[in-house]
């Protein structure tokens, strides 16, 4: 059940250029139900900016209710929640969305997780999850340049870790699906740039793959219509989901994108 | 004695706030934060005859205390909605206004026609507005001739009283407004948004795929402040205002402009409990200004009045 909830900052680390790692204390850490779910943040209590953005949780604990936020100064929303200090309060929305399904592997199988940019975060909870219940994962993580990567030594307490960068200065020269080509897996797991889901579920037609959608939203609850996608193989042309409560995680091949 | 209880056109209000149309969907999603018999009213997303997509993605891009959207009336087809959305609603104390939107004036008749009819409906507001569909909408809004027609043709089929929804991208929104009153419209709802658009500062194109949008939120507070104050003293319907009202201070201006009630729209996507907040905090502010009931406030910024019963006494 989502909550509104003002929330408290525990801390609030720069790990990589313009990316912030965020942990808060909260109530709502006690309802999420699956890595891959997102908070929606109000990053101040004035009317500009107006919106809510969209951020993915990384790690969870109902436990100490507390949750790890990583995202990416872009903007001037995301600007103001840099300057964020502990202690400080945030008016947090949540939790939203569905996460990956963890149960759609076993242990003893072998489970590739694919990260662009800042669609790597929700992959650490479910790293975390998959080899808690004796799943293999292997990790493909790419990133524009050496200065963008982030968490690798936390990904490969969890298993091998490749990491691409664009530019080349960083592990392999280039992308994920450059890495990807050697690998055997399971089941694959995807959050990133919308060109490299494309081409994970143009690759990988005929295995178990699941990709986290990102779209401009509105309320993130499913009420204003904004984050829509296209159902596919719909005749109709009107069957629609909605990123922010049908998704953010659809299996490859659910809708078009 | 309550403070905030409104009786218009179809409508016994037990307060004067309610969801605009488009930013609350069918109630569902807000009904997992509180109890919507706790509304005025509701007034839910627009109609068609057909179920439609609406527009490609982006769909909404932030503007400085507003966004801009490109929604185009994603919409179930008014089938759908009077067999499923309505009897869900039905389960609520709260009267439902339902957006009737088309491409034709036939399309505006068979779907007025058919909602019309469902219980829970006490009036429709009639969507001659919306600035991001190609056809019909906007320019069923922006010529009084037509608008007068539609309105009169849709006043013969509906069972219940017709508001009809301003767009406030014309030149002389009177004369709009006297149009629809000599069509026989019961009630006007205004505004909607604003025509905009955004442009991407690395590609330098447009952020919303249909490139312009209407523009919502705070930002546009003060046009439909002016736009209330100019309609409300040339003709004699009631208004139900929107625009951009995020608090119980934002209401009681509307209501001095000249409205009669008002929907919160964009500040709903921010604060689930924005409504619920403004009833709740209503009373007392009127209480402060020395006001018995909301109602007083109507048009007090263009009525001669006497002064309110807190300075009479």
């Amino acid at each position: 059940m989502m909550k509104k909830e003002i929330c408290k900052i525990l801390s609030r680390t720069e790990i990589a250029a313009d990316i912030y790692e965020l942990i808060v204390q909260a109530e709502l850490v006690r309802e999420i139900t699956a890595p891959g779910q997102f908070v929606h943040i109000r990053v101040s209590n004035h009317w500009d900016p107006l919106l809510r953005r969209p951020i993915s949780i990384s790690s969870y604990n109902p436990i100490s209710k507390q949750m790890t936020l990583i995202y990416r100064k872009d903007g001037k929303g995301t600007q103001m929640l840099s300057e964020m200090r502990a202690g400080m309060e945030l008016d947090i929305l949540g939790p939203l969305g569905n996460g990956f399904p963890v149960d759609e592997v076993s242990a003893g199988e072998t489970a590739v997780l694919v990260g662009g940019g800042i669609g790597v975060p929700p992959l650490y909870e479910l790293s975390k999850q998959l080899t808690a219940k004796g799943v293999k994962v292997i990790h493909v993580l790419g990133f524009q340049t050496v200065a963008a990567v982030f968490y690798e030594q936390q990904f490969e307490k969890y298993g091998k870790t490749f990491i691409a960068t664009v530019d080349g200065t960083y592990g392999t020269k280039g992308f994920v699906t450059d890495v990807l080509k050697n690998i055997q897996f399971d089941c694959l797991y995807a959050c990133g740039p919308v060109p490299m889901l494309r081409a994970l579920q143009q690759g990988y037609p005929d295995q178990k793959v699941f990709l986290s959608l990102e779209e401009r939203m509105g309320c993130g609850i499913g009420a204003c219509f904004a984050c829509v996608c296209k159902e596919k193989d719909d005749p109709s042309g009107t069957s629609y989901k909605k990123v922010c409560t049908d998704g953010p995680v659809f299996r490859a091949g659910e809708v078009l994108i | 004695m309550s403070r905030l209880n409104i009786e218009l056109p179809g409508l016994k209000l037990k307060n004067p706030v309610m969801p605009a149309s488009g930013c609350f969907g069918f109630g569902k999603e807000y009904s997992q934060f509180y109890d919507l018999s706790e509304l005025g009213a509701i007034m839910i997303k627009a109609a068609t005859a057909e179920p439609r997509f609406g527009n490609p993605t982006p769909r909404v891009a932030e503007t400085s205390s507003g966004m801009l959207n490109a929604i185009g009336l994603q919409n179930p087809g008014m089938k759908k909605i009077i067999e499923q959305e309505l009897p869900w609603l039905s389960q609520y104390d709260v009267p439902i206004i339902a957006n009737v939107a088309g491409s034709t004036e036939e399309d505006y008749v068979k779907v007025a026609k058919e909602i019309s009819i469902a219980p829970n409906v006490h009036a429709l507001e009639l969507n001659i507005s919306c600035p991001n569909v190609k056809t019909g909408g906007i320019a069923f809004g922006t010529i009084p001739e037509v608008a007068k027609e539609l309105t009169r043709k849709v006043k013969q089929v509906s069972e219940v009283p017709v508001y009809v929804k301003l767009s406030p991208n014309v030149t002389n929104i009177v004369e709009m407004a006297k149009a629809v009153e000599a069509g026989g419209a019961d009630g006007i709802t205004m505004i909607n948004t604003l025509v905009g658009m955004r442009l991407d500062l690395r590609t330098g194109k447009p952020i919303l795929a249909n490139r312009t949008g209407g523009l919502s939120g705070p930002a546009v507070k003060p046009v439909a402040i002016r736009m209330i104050y100019e309609v409300s003293q040339a003709v004699s319907l009631p208004i139900i205002g929107m625009g951009g009202i995020q608090s119980a201070e934002d209401v009681i201006e509307f209501f001095y402009a000249g409205a009669s009630a008002v929907a919160v729209g964009t500040a709903n996507f921010v604060d689930p409990f924005i409504c619920p907040t403004i009833i709740n905090d209503l009373p007392e502010l009127l209480e402060q200004l020395g006001y018995e009931h909301i109602s007083e406030c109507t048009g007090r910024s263009w009525k001669k009045h006497e002064s309110p019963a807190y300075h009479r006494a």
